[in-house]
């Protein structure tokens, strides 16, 4: 049987660049962008699914990073905040008070980029829908939830 | 980090799966087939489970399939529950799954994920309880079709080489009157206190529960009682508590009474609405 290895070499493209990195199976992507890529942008927290503050997008899709086996994402498009280039979104966090300590910032800018990407028709149902899978511990849900209100509508 | 070391394998097709499993714990093997992984992550990672092997089902294409077919609603068992939510082919099993967990986290489990977990709420086979799906399961012994209510119980009863291909799920179901609600200790996004999806089907009332006992249930009994409308709907809903499969669910979520009081509250509500509806 081939692949009776528990670890591989594999081939992750991550910010458009391929990368590649030894990786046990069992090694969530959190811990490989993080320890062995030192994209610190992606935030660890509860490790359990629960925060957000570990999303990345995947193929433009928000999936937490400590939910995703490195080896499951071969072959995706893998985007971390540091490979954000459009900074509309990070500029409007900024202009509306969206960011206290920050922790939580780069995993709802990531949640918010695929938002405004994938569903810009977004209304206020669907924006909560999206925004519900990040926690804020410093509480700044109304004004992230303005910024995004405000890029959509520019969008428009 | 996960504390311990597996053998990861993906294969494109049901019968290398099956191959790659009886080679594996022909091996002795400690394997387990993987959907959407966030059960088996959290769950190796907290070393409550210390699989050899998993099998990843997602390049599978029957797993992946999600499609109207020949009368049918026909749903591969690693397909997302945004993809359900957003794609309203069965409507009630659309918003029963977009109660489940948020989106995010919902970009990655899969509904086949969530029939076989080891939680007790399992929520997306509700809507699956009412429209009498069918289930398609792969194992050693070859594909095989079953009704969903053989192999719902307090687990799923599935052999344990066997994993789920798909639910398929006769399209006249999805045209019938539907209600569902969900409510949650505090916050929204939570696990079930009760979780309630009903329809009604030729004038008669189903419904099936999650949150209530420690597994999903749907049972004649309490159809019998809540379709007698010569009684109130408080009376009813009384007569359902004496019929339920187990002890109520009592935890940090919601004590054994409190839950009783909102299963009441729930049935109430549904009636109402059916009623009011019909009337
Ligand atoms: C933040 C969060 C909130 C949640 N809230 C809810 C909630 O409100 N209600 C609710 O019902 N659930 C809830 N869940 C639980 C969730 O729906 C399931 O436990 C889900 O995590 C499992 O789906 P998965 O695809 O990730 O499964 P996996 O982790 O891949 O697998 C789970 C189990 O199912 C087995 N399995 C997976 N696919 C198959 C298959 N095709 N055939 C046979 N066996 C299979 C695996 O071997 C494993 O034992 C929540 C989960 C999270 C992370
Ligand atoms: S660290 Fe990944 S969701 Fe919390
Ligand atoms: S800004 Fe501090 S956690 Fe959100």
């Amino acid at each position: 049987m081939e692949n009776i290895e528990t670890g591989q070499l594999i081939k992750l493209t991550v910010n458009e660049q391929s990368k590649e990195i030894y990786v046990r199976n069992s090694e969530t992507l959190l811990h490989t962008l993080r320890e062995k890529l030192g994209l610190m942008g992606v935030k660890p927290g509860c490790y359990n699914g629960d925060c957000g503050s570990c999303t990345v997008l995947i193929d433009g899709i928000p999936i937490n990073a400590c939910h995703i086996l490195s080896v499951e994402a071969v072959g995706y498009q893998i985007m971390t905040i540091e490979g954000l280039k459009d900074q509309t979104i990070p500029e409007e966090f900024i202009k509306n008070w969206a960011i206290q300590c920050g922790y939580c910032t780069p995993g709802f800018i990531l949640n918010s980029y695929a938002l405004v990407q994938n569903n810009p028709d977004a209304d206020d149902a669907a924006i909560d829908e999206w925004l519900e899978s990040n926690i804020c511990r410093c509480t700044g849900y109304q004004e992230i939830k303005e910024s995004v209100k405000n890029i959509l509508n520019v969008k428009r | 980090m996960i504390p311990i070391d597996f053998e990861y394998h993906r294969p494109k097709a049901i019968t290398d799966a099956i191959k790659i499993y009886q080679a594996l714990t022909a091996d002795n093997k400690d394997t387990v087939y993987y959907g959407g992984g966030t059960e088996l992550i959290s769950r190796s990672r907290l070393n409550e489970i210390t699989p050899q092997a998993i099998i990843d089902l997602k390049n599978i294409p029957e797993c992946n399939t999600f499609k109207r077919e020949a009368g049918q609603i026909v749903i591969g068992s690693t397909v997302s529950l945004t993809a359900i939510a957003d794609t309203p082919l069965f409507p009630l099993l659309s918003n029963v799954v977009r109660s489940i967990a948020f989106r995010t986290a919902r970009n990655k489990i899969t509904i086949g994920g969530n029939l076989a977990g080891d939680t007790f709420y399992r929520e997306a086979i509700l809507p699956l309880l009412l429209s009498d799906s069918k289930v398609v399961l792969a194992g050693g012994k070859g594909i095989r079709q079953v009704e969903i209510h053989e192999i719902v119980g307090k687990g799923m009863k599935l052999a344990k080489d066997e994993f789920i291909v798909q639910i398929l799920i006769n399209e006249k179901y999805t045209k019938y009157p539907y209600f569902n609600h969900k409510t949650t200790k505090q916050s929204k996004v939570n696990y079930p206190i009760v979780s309630l999806a009903s329809i009604k089907v030729d004038d008669r009332i189903r419904i099936a529960f999650s949150g209530v006992c420690p597994f999903p249930f749907r049972l004649r009994e309490i159809e019998d009682i809540m379709n007698n409308s010569a009684e109130s709907p408080g009376e009813r809903a009384r007569k359902v508590i004496d019929l339920l499969p187990s002890a109520i669910l009592n935890d940090m979520h919601a004590s054994r009474e409190y839950r009783e009081f909102v299963l009441k509250q729930s049935l109430c509500k549904l009636l109402e609405h059916v009623e009011r509806r019909v009337s």
